[in-house]
């Protein structure tokens, strides 16, 4: 089979594309292994509702239409958003065609598939920044008596003993998960590296909408001091509850989940951690400081100050005086590790060489550096903005990458040599 | 080669630094560094350590000179005092290694320095040492390091700049996580 431009993946990203690329009348198709919003159907734990607000989730032709624009977002509601998404705009998926292989064929591709395969010119890979559980390799080391999950594997705290757990990674996951084991009864204790702490609300408005309007999202790949630490930067400790209840190390400790270090060992039967939690905890406090004093000079410059409460900042996060540095698995207290370490994409069906030495693909915004041209990359942390990991980040990423795709199938772009 | 001239001057050439983040990213094997140090006894608990050579940008590599370190107890301790305790020195090592970091995190960061002082303190009970309570470690308890800073910047610019400095020492990560050692007789 033949097509212009084949999508792999049907989630929002993968939408968003064909919706551009449709308007640009390039024929394409969309592949998705499973349904449409797969990944959202089949590897998210249960209470888990969107970071960002309704109204912040505009897609190319389609955006928030209920009565509730403040709201996050619940999984099924948000299936069944990216699912009306598609139906909207028509697009050409094909589901429950896993893709096998994805490979250099003449001036194009070849999509190896379960269900035929495919050529095509283009190639824009929608597959998603977290297919595989990221594990630290000292989780080898834990002992087999204590259960261990991935934040991939955790759907409730009804899955675990109703006994102590270490949460290891205080991330947007982390934290949220964090909070919900503690609260259903089972002392958690959550081990802090690098993290970014950032409030749900400030002034009185949503963080994402300061964010936004502030132009914090809109800041650019190209523009930033350096790309790969800004894509390497953990996700903001935030939930989405409808209490818009605050998930940084302040509020866990109000409710007595306890903060140790990062994890660094575990050495028979005993767990080690950092001895750098003061410093973590300080430098995400700066940096969440540095975020609102950048949304306070906008806020000034734009008049806004009579209209929103006046500037604050939040206490500093509080550490105890000396956390402990160890913790011995062996005496029972925690009987379950979740392991919250991120996330990272799967390509190991894309037998082109694009891959740098540490998996990653290389791009230019998404524009992927391969022996051939045509090939493009969605949905993954700042691919070409701030937001390109959010659904709100898939517009304009899409609308940039389908002009140059279509500019490269119309020969505006040279052809590989 | 910077095109703008910075008028900010800690000493530390970040361009240099920043040249060799480039090229050891394309060239990770030349990252792998081998330091070394030689310590012979001399008398009593005093000794002395050298060091000269190291390993790295995939070759052997040398100090200009030869620095020689000795160590000893303080008399409290029943010992000569012939230079400073092992301890000390992996407290100047610690100050050493976030003040070479502060230096170079305001260069980059283009903030001016005037002056930047460290001091290290760090608890222990020597009942660990002594064998007297096997519950209480030999190593530190804790270590508090306190800077004054003079420098063209606000106080939460230098803090995040002694913050950043953490992030990147390699002796603060040594002192902050385990490290497997292996002593061996030859």
């Amino acid at each position: 089979m033949r097509t212009k431009t084949i999508v792999i993946g049907a989630g929002h990203a993968g939408l968003a594309m064909s919706r551009c690329l449709t308007e640009r009348s390039v024929e394409h198709v969309v592949l998705e292994r499973g349904e449409v919003a797969n990944s959202w159907k089949t590897e998210r734990w249960d209470s888990l509702r969107l970071l960002t607000p309704n109204w912040q989730s505009r897609l190319p032709g389609y955006g928030y239409e209920g009565d509730d624009p403040d709201g996050y977002r619940t999984m099924p509601e948000t299936i069944g958003f990216i699912e009306r998404y598609a139906e909207v705009i028509s697009a050409p998926v094909q589901t429950h065609t896993k893709v096998s292989s994805v490979r250099l064929h003449g001036d194009g591709y070849e999509v190896v598939t379960n269900r035929g395969d495919w050529q095509s010119p283009a190639v824009v890979l929608a597959t998603g920044a977290c297919n595989v559980a990221r594990v630290p390799a000292v989780a080898r080391a834990l002992a087999r008596s204590i259960s261990s999950l991935t934040a991939m594997e955790y759907r409730s705290p009804d899955q675990l003993e109703k006994r102590g757990v270490l949460v290891v990674g205080a991330s947007a996951t982390g934290t949220q998960i964090a909070d919900e084991i503690h609260r259903s009864g089972r002392p958690v204790t959550i081990a802090v590296g690098e993290h970014v702490r950032a409030p749900r609300v400030y002034r009185g408005r949503d963080i994402e909408w300061w964010m936004d309007a502030a132009g914090v999202l809109d800041d650019r790949y190209d523009e930033v001091d350096d790309i790969v630490r800004a894509r390497n930067v953990p996700s903001l400790q935030l939930a989405g509850s409808p209490e818009r209840r605050e998930v940084d190390l302040n509020a866990l400790t109000r409710i007595g989940v306890k903060l140790i270090g990062r994890l660094a060992a575990i050495h028979d039967g005993k767990a080690q951690f950092s001895g750098s939690l003061r410093n973590n905890c300080a430098l995400a406090d700066l940096k969440m400081n540095r975020l609102l004093e950048r949304i306070d000079e906008w806020a000034t410059e734009n008049g806004l100050d009579d209209k929103v409460d006046p500037p604050h900042r939040f206490e500093p996060t509080e550490v105890e005086p000396s956390p402990p540095l160890g913790l011995d698995l062996a005496r029972g207290e925690i009987r379950t590790v979740v392991w919250a370490t991120g996330f990272r994409p799967d390509y190991s069906w894309l037998d082109v060489p694009v891959l740098d030495r540490k998996g990653r693909i290389r791009h230019d915004g998404g524009v992927v550096e391969s022996p051939g041209q045509g090939i493009y990359l969605m949905g993954i942390p700042f691919l070409r903005r701030r937001k390109s990991s959010l659904i709100d980040g898939a517009g304009d990423d899409a609308r940039d990458l389908s002009a140059h795709l279509a500019s490269y199938l119309n020969g505006a772009i040279s052809a590989r040599r | 080669m910077a095109t703008t001239k910075s008028p900010v001057d800690n000493g530390v050439n970040v361009q240099a630094l920043l040249g060799a983040r480039a090229a050891l990213t394309e060239a990770p094997e030349g990252a792998k560094f081998q330091w070394r140090a030689t310590c012979k006894w001399v008398y009593g608990t005093h000794s002395r350590s050298s060091i000269q050579q190291y390993f790295g940008l995939g070759q052997e590599q040398k100090h200009k000179t030869e620095f020689t370190f000795d160590a000893d107890h303080p008399e409290v301790f029943a010992s000569e005092d012939k230079g400073a305790a092992p301890v000390e020195l992996v407290l100047a090592g610690l100050a050493s290694c976030l003040t070479a970091g502060v230096a170079a995190v305001a260069q980059h960061r283009e903030i001016q320095l005037h002056a930047v002082s460290a001091t290290v303190e760090a608890g222990m009970d020597i009942q660990g040492i002594l064998g007297i309570d096997s519950e209480v470690r030999n190593g530190f308890d804790g270590i508090k390091v306190t800077y004054k800073i003079d420098a063209d910047a606000t106080p939460e610019e230098i803090k995040a700049v002694v913050a950043q400095s953490q992030k990147r020492s390699a002796v603060y990560d040594i002192v902050t996580n385990p490290t497997n050692v292996t002593v061996e007789v030859s």
